[in-house]
């Protein structure tokens, strides 16, 4: 599992202060150190077996406070905020909140570490909502296929969506879009390149 | 005008550092009623006292205050002095200048004024102390246990050994508990009916200790040294005076298909049974719930129905109209030690703050079993004769999947405790099987390993080392049926690898919890108890065996999760204390505590709701004639705990503690 | 009953069906469904994944909305969406300091709190009604009731049923006459999101889930979300191939079911917007037909 040449470097400051744990803390509410690493979470997860990091570990390089390692993981944008862990946690811990407060970091301090699919398809998402208030398929297909690069993948499916008419061709915008808008003006949105 | 001498203590550097106790000294001595007042470094040893006692007889003192540290240190060792030089040591008190004062402030000029402001207080109320005597009450010397398993069995040995009549009352059909379900106990593998039930046939066959099985606790009134407890037999159906233990009716019982409490569910009993051949004492009870005698009674049928066992009974000892009967017993203490019982992970849990678990099936899942389950399979007496064999198809197991910490350690189920002998037990069961069944693979998800007691750890390695049982580090996610058998998700911390198993039998190390109806054991006993049940002791380190009801003392499993020779130890604590408490006829209290005017008092009785301990009672006060003039409160001496809330609550002044008396209080507020 | 209708971005489009189930079996139900009127999108797992403060501005714009409309409660039939306002309720209620600031983006204030439904509670509450309506009788169809991860969990958002065992869709199901299957995967992830940017996780994640359905006997698949529709339906092609099991397993919104219990027209209830063929199933209850169009 570890991948530093160096060992922990405890005695320094950090990671010794528990930065990112307070971080997390301040943000979420949660506290890491209710963690007692029993692997629940981790034994439930469905995406586990593709994650590098499991869950588990990646609460344990939270205490830790191992900051570099844990915000360039790709394990971290592998969550499916599916809730197994956080229902069967015994502490009452919730880790799949923790992974999007971690999310938000990366997407605030180091927004290139986000894997590029993923970083695409949020962009395109999130862009839909903001153009029209409510998400146009066709268009959020079409957009993240531009950022990702995946130009061919379910292209063949489109004649059949439309056939069955599942795939409204415009784009309907909402009145209030100007709020739409503000809100994420307000909300200080970070777009992941 | 008093007479009162001031001794301040330097205390060393304790108080002397932050207090001038030479000034307080001299300001004491300037105080109307002070006729004596000196310093000096270490007023508890000998020389200090030596100047107690020479100024009581030198100055005539008839009040001394000690200006030193808290009482709960020395107010026995000054009042001993005080009473050696022939004042009564009620006149003698202290004054806190060290916790309250030189501990806790750092200013010399302030702290010193406060250190006055402490001992002027304590001045102005020992003017008003009245001399007091010692109570004395009686002590019956017999004891009462409360749980007939090892804790109790060891404790009523130990009293009755030590040359006191005991009673012990046990309220399942024998006596045993859960030791006498165990196939072998840890780290010895000895067998655990074996060491066990000589020890019942010592307690049926001693001439001290009366054994009342299948009967319940009903009411206890009283106190220490006499306590009067109304217990309840309950009907056995059976007139235990003609009963020789022959076997006949259990033998010819036509309803066979009862699943066996002793069994834990895994085995039958009949309708009238003993429920285990070692029982003790070896006399049958009839479940009159699962009786076709009493379902026909119930439903109104004429003609009896069945009655084999009557029919059989070469004694005529069968008695279907048995009723419960009550006796009473008095006793001058009590030791509970009503022992444990396992959670489950069903859905219906027995309080709010529990919860089962969903994820592993709620325990719907055949071949999903707890601890006493296995432990019942692995028994030679047991359903299956010792063979390890799966509930749902009575095939052998190949592979085992134990689960620890069900329940325990889990805030989210409601215990956040561990319950300390699961780690051994395991390794015990891991054992059991490998020597059982020697193909057969047994896997254990574990957090941590808890292994303190003399030979465990090493009990641990062996079950890893010799019996080759896979520990995983991990709690396990879900279990869910597959075919017939029980997947199992898991995960395996140390390497990070998610673990799936399909199993053939799950054995969960389910969390320990108090006896039920121990909440309403404890409220009769008036003995506190924590949010799961647990009784609590008088102080976690110093007094374990001790609660806060004088005389009523906890053994076993019953405070806290505990394993046998802990258990053991206890009860034998326990003992020593009764029979410490048995060693005089009579027991001295301080007279500390409420007296009733009974001039003023006017018999409205709101004392006696607000006491905390019941030791209000009525007294009638009757002219010459007999007549009957007023009905009054009166203070139970052996009861009182000396807390006040009478005398705050009086709305006639006619209630107040001796050496607390409204009139100390004021004056010593006044002082200030 | 009248209630707040939050549809959410995809019952418009993608689960087109889902909403017109819903609307075909509204009137025997006496549901009234009022749309929040110019509703915009709960943010779904983009918002949440990058920038919590709009992932609950969002959510609580739709529950500002549905104040003003007056509405007590909103359903929504998305599991995803219904989580997602569940979520911002819950966070309005308990975060001070992320209510305030909510607050202030809006530029409106949260008054009594807003009931938040999904679909399993909906249905729960009329289950006497789906009784008397069913004329059809479905004793011979055995269905597995999908749950998904957010219809129940975690339970303190949805405080509804149980989140290990629930058993609120089987209710519904006995209700409208089919016999719901004992199956272990139930609340099993379908993969979610991912459909687009991780595809080969949703590929396997849905094998699981289909073996475990097919295995149990039942003849469909009964779920109540639009993503789980698409990744078990819409995807069930590359499932089914990757697994090497080619029987199908036809994917029904619950409103549908209850729609053919009532005796709805299939066409109506959206059946022929279906990736894997109904038509089988369909025969066996005779239900009618739907002209079904074979995945290219």
């Amino acid at each position: 599992m570890s991948t530093s040449s160096q060992p922990l470097a405890l005695s320094a400051g950090t990671p010794h202060n528990r930065s990112l744990s307070a971080q997390i803390l301040d943000v979420t509410g949660l506290d890491p150190a209710r963690c007692y690493q029993c692997g629940k979470c981790s034994a439930g997860c469905p995406m586990a077996s593709e994650m590098d990091l499991k869950t588990h570990e990646i609460i344990r390089l939270l205490q830790l406070d191992m900051r570099e390692r844990l915000l360039a993981s790709e394990s971290i944008w592998m969550c499916l905020t599916c809730e197994t862990c956080t229902t069967r946690c015994p502490n009452v811990f919730d880790p799949a909140a923790v992974i999007d407060a971690l999310r938000e970091i990366v997407l605030r301090e180091n927004p290139g570490l986000v894997p590029r699919r993923i970083s695409a398809f949020h962009s395109a998402f999130l862009d839909q909502i903001r153009a029209n208030g409510r998400v146009f398929e066709f268009g959020l297909v079409a957009s993240y296929k531009l950022r990702s690069g995946a130009l061919f993948a379910d292209v063949d499916s489109v004649p059949g969506m439309l056939a069955r008419g599942k795939l409204a061709l415009a784009p309907r915008r909402i009145e209030a879009i100007q709020d739409i808008r503000r809100i994420f003006e307000q909300c200080a949105m970070e777009r992941p390149r | 005008m008093s007479r009162i001498g001031v001794f301040i203590c330097h205390c060393g550097e304790n108080i002397g550092r932050t207090v001038d106790c030479a000034q307080v000294a001299q300001a004491m001595g300037e105080l109307p009623g002070v006729v004596h007042s000196v310093d000096y470094k270490y007023m508890c040893s000998d020389p200090g006292q030596a100047l107690i006692k020479q100024a009581i007889k030198e100055h005539n003192l008839d009040g001394v205050v000690v200006g030193a540290c808290s009482p709960h240190m020395h107010e026995k060792t000054f009042r001993k002095a005080a009473a050696s030089a022939g004042l009564n040591p009620y006149l003698c008190e202290m004054a806190n200048i060290r916790e309250h004062c030189s501990w806790i402030h750092e200013d010399r000029a302030e702290a010193t004024e406060k250190a006055k402001g402490l001992v002027r207080f304590i001045v102005e109320k020992i003017k008003y102390n009245r001399p007091l005597s010692n109570i004395f009450i009686p002590v019956n010397r017999r004891a009462l246990v409360i749980g007939g398993g090892i804790a109790g069995i060891q404790a009523a040995l130990d009293i009755a050994d030590g040359g006191r009549e005991v009673i012990l009352v046990e309220k399942e059909s024998s006596i045993g508990g859960h030791m006498s379900q165990l196939s072998e106990t840890f780290p010895t593998l000895d067998c655990s009916q074996c060491i066990l039930t000589p020890r019942m046939v010592e307690v049926a066959q001693h001439p001290r200790i009366k054994l009342l099985a299948y009967s319940e606790v009903e009411s206890v009134d009283g106190y220490i040294g006499n306590f009067e407890v109304k217990i309840r037999q309950k009907a056995r159906s059976i007139d235990v005076s003609k009963c020789n233990g022959c076997g006949e009716c259990t033998k010819n019982c036509p309803n066979k298909k009862i699943p066996s409490e002793f069994e834990q569910g895994l085995g039958f009993r009949t309708a009238i049974y003993v429920p285990f051949p070692q029982a003790v004492p070896n006399i049958p009870v009839l479940d009159r719930d699962n009786c076709a005698l009493f379902k026909g009674r119930a439903k109104g049928v004429k003609k009896q129905v069945c009655g084999k066992c009557a029919t059989v009974c070469g004694r005529r000892a069968i008695d279907f109209d048995q009723q419960d009967s009550f006796i009473t017993e008095k006793v001058g203490a009590i030791i509970v030690a009503t022992g444990y019982q396992l959670y489950w992970i069903g859905k219906e849990q027995e309080s709010e703050i529990l919860h089962g678990y969903g994820e592993y099936g709620y325990g719907t899942i055949p071949d999903v079993i707890d601890g006493l389950q296995f432990e019942r399979l692995a028994s030679a007496s047991g359903p299956t004769g010792g063979k390890i064999l799966r509930p749902s198809d009575g095939k052998e197991p190949k592979k085992i999947v134990f689960l620890q910490c069900i329940g325990s350690r889990d805030r989210a189920k409601g215990m956040e405790y561990c319950s300390k002998i699961c780690c051994m037990y395991v390794a015990k069961h891991t054992m059991l099987y490998h020597h059982k069944v020697h193909d057969g693979k047994a896997i254990v998800f574990y957090m941590d390993i808890r292994a303190g007691g003399k030979g465990y750890d090493e009990f641990v390695r062996r079950a890893i080392e010799e019996s080759h049982a896979l520990y995983l580090r991990g709690r396990v996610s879900s279990l869910t049926r597959n075919g017939d058998t029980i997947r199992v998700q898991g995960v395996d911390t140390l390497s990070g690898e998610p673990v799936s198993i399909d199993a053939d039998m799950v054995v969960l190390a389910t969390a320990m919890r108090p006896q039920p109806g121990i909440t309403s054991l404890a409220q009769k006993l008036s003995v506190s108890y924590d949010l799961h049940g647990f009784l609590n002791e008088a102080h976690p380190k110093l007094r374990p065996v001790e609660t806060n009801t004088a005389g009523i003392f906890v053994a076993g499993a019953c405070q806290a999760p505990r394993d046998i020779p802990d258990s053991v130890a206890m009860a034998s604590a326990t003992a020593s204390k009764v029979l410490g408490l048995f060693s005089n006829e009579q027991l001295e209290r301080e007279p500390l505590i409420a007296r009733v005017d009974r001039q003023t008092c006017t018999g409205c009785f709101h004392c006696e709701r607000v006491c905390p301990y019941g030791a209000v009672e009525r007294f009638e006060v009757k002219d010459r004639k007999g007549n009957l003039i007023k009905v009054i409160a009166e203070v139970n001496q052996g009861v009182c705990q000396g807390c006040g809330t009478c005398q705050a609550t009086c709305p006639s002044k006619s209630i107040e503690l001796d050496g607390f008396t409204d009139e100390q209080i004021f004056a010593a507020v006044n002082a200030l | 009953m009248k209630v707040g209708y939050f549809p959410g971005c995809s019952l418009h489009a993608t689960a087109r069906e889902y909403e017109e189930s819903l609307k075909a079996i509204a009137p025997a139900l006496d549901l009234q469904l009022e749309e929040i009127r110019d509703w915009a999108c709960c943010g779904a797992t983009s918002a949440h994944s990058t920038n919590h403060l709009l992932s609950v501005a969002l959510p609580a714009r739709t529950l500002v909305l549905a104040a003003r409309q007056n509405l007590d409660r909103v359903f929504a039939p998305c599991a995803a969406c219904y989580n997602r306002l569940a979520s911002a309720q819950h966070a309005i209620e308990h975060d001070k300091k992320v209510a305030s600031q909510v607050e202030s983006i809006l530029g409106a204030s949260f008054g009594h709190p807003i009931g938040v439904l999904s679909i399993a509670q909906l249905l729960s509450e009329m289950t006497d009604r789906i009784r008397s309506k069913a004329i059809v009788p479905l004793k011979e169809l055995k269905v597995a009731c999908y749950y998904g991860c957010l219809l129940v969990r975690p339970p303190e958002i949805c405080r509804f049923d149980d989140p290990e065992a629930p058993t609120s869709l089987e209710s519904i199901v006995t209700a409208a006459g089919a016999v719901p299957v004992k199956w272990d995967k139930a609340l099993e992830c379908c993969g979610g999101g991912f459909s687009l940017s991780r595809t080969a996780s949703v590929v396997r994640l849905g094998r699981s889930i289909l073996r475990s359905a097919k295995d149990s006997g039942a003849q469909a698949l009964i779920v109540a979300c639009p993503m789980c529709h698409s990744n078990l339906d819409f995807r069930q092609r590359a499932i089914n191939r990757s697994a090497g099991d080619d029987r199908p397993m036809p994917v029904l919104f619950i409103s549908q079911l209850v729609g053919l219990s009532m005796g709805l027209d299939p066409v109506r209830l959206g059946l022929n917007r279906h990736f894997v063929n109904p038509q089988p199933f369909l025969s066996t209850i005779s239900a009618g037909r739907v002209e079904h169009r074979e995945q290219a």
